[in-house]
């Protein structure tokens, strides 16, 4: 299977992905430049890989969202194909409109660098098949402004839905305000829009890909996206 | 067509506990200002447009605000002045 890795001014994650994608995962990856227009043929799911697009000047992801390359992005995933935003990709998927929410300075106001505990809220998700609901992930976090936020209102829709993946928590598991690393409404680490197809996520499972990093635990997400991707051919086989 | 300069300042709902705000009003209060209190911090964005009133100015400002400049999930804009720009070129001397 192929994954695209959206380079934007600014990324500095992208060869991280690259390499959990080919090296640890052992699957194809291409990196798409933001000036282009169109994804690579035959893209199975496209990663928004963490850095500071654009300064992450006005606010993180504002302006990376009107890149060119966005609107092939954004018809990639109305059109159902996989799209995984990993911390500042998951802000850019906010912007964009493809995830609901956004993000507030962290509440220490202090830019986190370590490694969280997160917990698998749903196993059923082509971003988590691999992996079992309650499991606690252990993956590093790196980010300034990583408070997400939603209204009342959107919290309990993405309740009913089903959309919150992740959440921080500690080693055990309990969700706990103690584990919440930077203000994130009700624990949040990562969600999935309505249609189950565009996945965001706060924590890096790119820098979770090697034991020698100190984790693996980052590549059953990336697992979960390959056997969502073959499941998918062989329903386009037999159809 | 003329040039107007439109200022727009956007800052978090107010709903919203604005953390950075919170920390300097306490720094505020810390070095004698007491009666300071409920202290929010914004962005200040000033732009030069060019319409052919001030109200299309405004109005050109304010889609601005709504497209890019604010985030409608967090943030609240408002323009805070539109006034003609003299006729004078930007970096030319006055």
């Amino acid at each position: 299977m192929k994954f695209a890795i959206v380079v934007f001014p600014g990324s500095n994650c992208d060869w991280d992905a690259y390499w959990a994608v080919r090296s640890a995962l052992g699957e194809d990856a291409e990196f798409v430049w933001h000036q282009e227009e169109k994804l690579p043929s035959g893209t199975d799911c496209v990663i928004l890989p963490g850095g500071f697009s654009y300064g992450d000047y006005l606010r993180s992801g504002a302006i990376a969202r009107f890149s060119p390359v966005m609107r092939a992005v954004v018809r990639f995933a109305r059109a159902g194909g996989f799209v995984l935003g990993i911390c500042n990709g998951f802000q850019i998927l906010c912007e964009a409109g493809l995830l609901p929410g956004a993000f507030l300075r962290n509440r220490s106001l202090r830019f986190i660098c370590r490694t969280v505990f997160i917990r698998v809220e749903r196993e059923d998700t082509p971003f988590t098949n691999a992996l079992t609901a309650g499991t606690v992930l252990r993956i590093p976090i790196a980010h300034g402004e990583g408070n997400y936020y939603v209204e009342p209102q959107t919290l309990r829709q993405l309740h009913e839905h089903g959309q919150i993946l992740f959440r921080y928590c500690e080693a055990d598991g309990a969700v706990t305000e103690a584990a919440n690393p930077n203000g994130s409404v009700d624990n949040i680490a990562g969600v999935l829009n309505r249609e189950g197809n565009v996945c965001g996520l706060m924590p890096h499972p790119e820098r979770a890909c090697e034991a020698l990093l100190g984790s693996v635990d980052g590549l059953g997400i990336f697992r979960s996206i390959r056997h969502a991707c073959s499941a998918r051919h062989a329903v386009a086989l037999v159809s | 067509m003329r040039r107007f300069a439109v200022r727009a300042v956007v800052s978090l709902r107010r709903s919203i506990l604005d953390v950075q705000g919170k920390t300097v009003e306490q720094a505020l209060q810390a070095i004698g200002f007491p009666m300071i209190a409920q202290v929010r911090i914004g962005k200040y964005i000033e732009m030069e447009v060019e319409a052919s009133s001030a109200e299309e100015a405004r109005a050109v400002g304010e889609e601005a605000c709504r497209r890019l400049l604010a985030n409608p999930v967090i943030e609240d804009y408002r323009i805070v002045e539109v006034e003609p720009v003299p006729a004078v070129a930007v970096g030319e001397p006055q």
